[in-house]
């Protein structure tokens, strides 16, 4: 088996609808994966995130619309003939065979012969850091481990695309920050295309090339990490991905009047008028003055940053600032908030 | 660790220990013993008298009528697991196929020889009913009360024992797996051949093995349906107990008893080491 | 599985179960000239001997599933909180008599029951005692599974901190939270004892299977309907069960 010839599939959802009864599962959900790139679903539990990985592995199907994998409509395609790697929460490998054979399977599946088999689960294995355990069986290998050894079968047989579907859940959290630069590391190692969902938004911005926001059987903003952090395309992905305070403002011409006197660019999709700017933690300055507005309520130490609640006209905003730069609040003091000149988002009050 | 100060909470399972010493251990020896000696001596006479040619046929058959009754209560046992294992756990089908397989695995007994007489027997419903209708005639003369019958009537019991003790491990099965076989390109029946198979194999054989030991080790049904003659070892020894025409047949009782521990205590070993693989599995 | 397949096959298998348990209501109530009688069902109160059997076989039920948890009960709360090295030892001599016909044990029992009979009489209320062996495997397996989803030290440590003797740590604290394993062992004890016939019968004792079985010789239609009206008791017990007590598993993977 070879790659040659078989290079990165794109992944397309055009309009997939899925209604269970009356519930809509997914509400018109389009999206476009490139070849070769890793995007997380990214969206709370009931989103329709997994349903939608779920109907391109073809283990369920769309009310409406199609899949297409490398331009063709696989809509039809039974889930054994699609060609899909897929890694799943927990407790998906086979309890009766060793690691090598679990790797092992989908290339028996494929008629390979038994000395190359073996050879193959052993890279496979060698990739994921596990082949001393070829030989140990699932209840023997920590949940970690066994979901290495997913990882490594559901790539083994070089599948067109790499389906994950919450594989870091079950996990402890240390291990799971280990391993989700471990998946990232494979991932561009053996370049498939991949579709990761999860409902982790440190775990999403940390892997991927493009996160797909989803919520309520749609999706919100499809955008590179960086960017749908800094540029929440609506209210609902600036409050679910990051830390957001909601500021009273006035928008007019691009631009937002905050904290009375104070102008930042208003991000596209803003309205107009009065509304609530959602801004960073981070993007607040407290600087101690004793004729500032605001008032320090809380100082809670984090190590390198320190997190500051300010009371301000009645709201509460939440500061996150460097340590050593905390050092000179105290608590009940009074201080002036500057806002820093990064694009804001206004939303209707 | 415990602390291993003094032996004073041994004294709470005492009670316990003495209840199982002369309820369950007592007999259990006085059989052994028994069928090793007569008179109060030491003889292999009992034991010799297992190769005479009655006891040997009646063996025979126990082994063929709790074979085949373990093998067909089995396969059909596991069937009818399999398809309530897809009903939800809450639903009434089954519930009420639990509760009726409990009753007549466990309840059964002298209930299950005559619910086939009712039914089969001589004035059995379906009997008569086959007679008038088709002139066929079911009863014969009377198989129902022979080896053959009694192959039917355990049939009765085991299929609904192999629900009970089959279905924990068809339920074992995860979703998951079945997924991860197709998404890694198996059929239905590769699914089936290569993954839930072997994984339901060892509880499967395991079942099969406590059915064959039910199957041997019971007794009320073939002994209410059976009142004529011994074919199988249990009613060999109800003839032994009974008999007061032989003096000294007590003694041959002891030993069919200790040739039925033996074969029931190889078998319920083996069972005990396939559970033990399978339950591993299936954590 | 198709949905259709699945359907013809519990179809069979209804007609296998039901149609002997159908066969059993028709024989019962049939008459011998033609026609329909409840003399049958009727002779179940009415007639003195059968009667008798079925109120000593519910009494018998009743002693074994009070001596069996009375005996079972404290002895597996005391080795998990004090002897836990014993656990494996208590747990085989439990399923032992899974791997001792209940046949053997009577054929070997005599010697046993003359003492028994010594101390307490010829009632069939002495079967009780080697009943509770009988369900010894079952009973054991439904409490340990009820005491391995509790966690039994820390409640024993907790009460026995809050000035707690042993004895009211196993009936008042440990056994209280043992209801679901207690119902079941109970139910399935019940279940046995009310069919048990080799005991009984070898050893003498008119329980209601032996006299079902007594009766078949002389008058059927009893034994039949004596019979079914078991086997419907113990079924409705278990269905009964089923939905008592028993809380649900965790939801099966996603």
């Amino acid at each position: 088996m070879s790659t040659s010839g078989k290079g990165p599939v794109g992944v397309e959802f055009v309009d997939l609808h899925r209604h269970f009864g009356t519930v809509r599962g997914l509400d018109g959900l389009s999206l476009a994966i490139e070849p070769g790139e890793l995007v997380c679903l990214l969206g709370p539990s009931g989103c329709g995130k997994t349903t939608a990985l779920r109907i391109v592995a073809g283990l369920d199907h769309p009310t409406s619309g199609e899949v297409l994998v490398g331009g063709k409509d696989v809509t039809g395609v039974p889930t054994n003939k699609r060609d899909m790697g897929m890694v799943f929460q927990a407790y998906s490998l086979f309890p009766h065979l060793s690691a090598a054979d679990n790797v092992a399977f989908g290339l028996k599946l494929r008629g390979l012969g038994a000395r190359e088999r073996r050879k193959r689960a052993y890279e496979m294995l060698e990739l994921v850091g596990l082949s001393v355990h070829a030989d140990r069986y699932p209840h023997q290998l920590s949940g970690g481990q066994q979901q290495r050894v997913a990882l490594a079968r559901a790539l083994a047989f070089q599948p067109s695309v790499l389906l994950l579907d919450e594989p870091l859940s079950a996990l402890d959290a240390k291990v799971r920050v280990q391993l989700r630069d471990e998946i990232r590391r494979v991932q561009l190692e053996v370049g498939t295309t991949t579709l990761f969902v999860t409902h982790d938004q440190e775990e999403a911005l940390a892997i991927s090339d493009r996160v797909g926001v989803m919520n309520a059987g749609r999706l919100e903003q499809l955008a590179a990490p960086a960017e749908l952090y800094s540029s929440p395309a609506s209210q609902f992905v600036a409050e679910f991905v990051g830390l957001t305070n909601r500021v009273p403002a006035q928008a007019r011409d691009g631009r937002a009047i905050v904290l009375g006197d104070q102008e930042v660019p208003a991000l596209a999709g803003s309205v107009a008028g009065d509304g609530l700017a959602l801004i960073r933690p981070e993007a607040i300055a407290v600087e101690p003055d004793e004729q500032g507005t605001a008032t320090v309520t809380q100082l809670s130490f984090r190590g390198p940053i320190t997190q500051v609640h300010c009371e301000l006209g009645g709201s509460e905003l939440l500061v996150q600032m460097a340590s050593a730069e905390a050092q000179q609040l105290t608590l009940g003091g009074r201080v002036r908030l500057v806002i820093a000149p990064a694009p804001v988002l206004v939303v209707p009050a | 660790m415990r602390r291993t100060r003094s032996l004073v909470p041994l004294v709470g399972v005492l009670p316990f220990l003495a209840y199982l010493a002369v309820f369950l251990l007592i007999p259990t020896v006085v059989v052994i013993v028994g069928a090793f000696t007569e008179n109060g001596t030491f003889d292999l006479g009992n034991i010799r008298a297992l190769s005479n040619s009655a006891t040997v046929d009646a063996l025979r058959n126990s082994v063929v009528l709790s074979g085949s009754t373990a093998l067909i209560g089995g396969v059909l046992g596991a069937l009818l697991a399999t398809v309530i294992a897809s009903a939800p756990e809450r639903s009434l089908l089954r519930r009420a196929v639990l509760a009726l397989s409990g009753s007549l695995a466990q309840t059964g007994g002298v209930s299950l020889a005559f619910a086939w007489m009712a039914t089969i027997g001589g004035t059995g419903t379906l009997t008569v009913l086959l007679q008038k209708a088709l002139s066929v005639d079911i009863y014969g003369s009377g198989w129902l009360y022979t080896l053959h019958g009694l192959i039917l009537v355990y049939c009765y019991f085991q299929i609904p024992l192999m629900v009970i003790v089959f279905l924990p491990a068809v339920d074992g099965l995860r979703a998951q797996w079945r997924e991860a076989a197709e998404t890694l390109g198996a059929s239905r029946l590769q699914y089936l051949t290569q993954v839930a198979g072997p994984l339901l194999l060892p509880a499967f054989l395991g079942s099969l093995l406590l059915l064959f030991a039910n199957a041997f080790a019971a007794y009320a049904t073939a002994a209410a349906l059976v009142s004529q003659g011994s074919p199988i070892l249990p009613l060999m020894i109800r003839a032994a107990l009974t008999s007061e025409i032989v003096l000294g047949q007590q003694h041959l009782a002891y030993a069919i008893a200790l040739e039925m521990i033996v074969v029931v205590a190889l078998v319920m070993t083996a069972y005990a080491l396939l559970l033990r693989r399978s339950s591993r599995w299936m954590r | 599985m198709k949905a259709w397949l699945r359907w013809l096959i519990l179809a069979l298998f209804a007609i296998y179960f039901f149609g002997p348990l159908l066969s059993m209501l028709d024989f019962s109530t049939k008459k011998n000239g033609g026609g329909r009688t409840g003399a049958a069902w009727k002779a179940l109160v009415t007639d003195e001997q059968v009667r008798h059997a079925i109120v000593q076989s519910l009494l018998l039920c009743v002693a074994t599933v009070v001596l069996m948890l009375v005996l079972l009960v404290p002895t597996m709360v005391w080795v998990r909180l004090r002897l836990p090295r014993l656990r494996r030892l208590i747990e085989f001599l439990c399923l032992l008599p899974l791997t001792i016909p209940a046949l053997v044990i009577v054929v070997g029992i005599n010697g046993v029951y003359a003492w028994v009979n010594y101390f307490f009489g010829y009632s069939p209320l002495v079967l009780t005692f080697a009943y509770v062996v009988l369900v010894l495997p079952y009973s054991y397996r439904a409490l340990d599974a009820s005491l391995s989803s509790i966690d039994v030290t820390t409640l024993a440590e907790a009460a026995r901190s809050l000035g707690a003797g042993w004895f009211t740590v196993i009936v008042r604290v440990v056994a209280p939270n043992l209801g679901a394993g207690i119902l079941s062992a109970a139910f399935i004890s019940v279940a046995l004892v009310l069919g048990e016939f080799t005991f009984a019968s070898l050893l003498n004792y008119q329980t209601l299977p032996v006299v079902i079985d007594l009766f078949g010789k002389s008058d059927s239609h009893v034994s039949v309907a004596a019979s079914l009206g078991t086997i419907v008791f113990a079924s409705l017990l278990l269905l009964l069960l089923s939905f008592a007590g028993r809380r649900s598993r965790g939801p099966k993977g996603v």
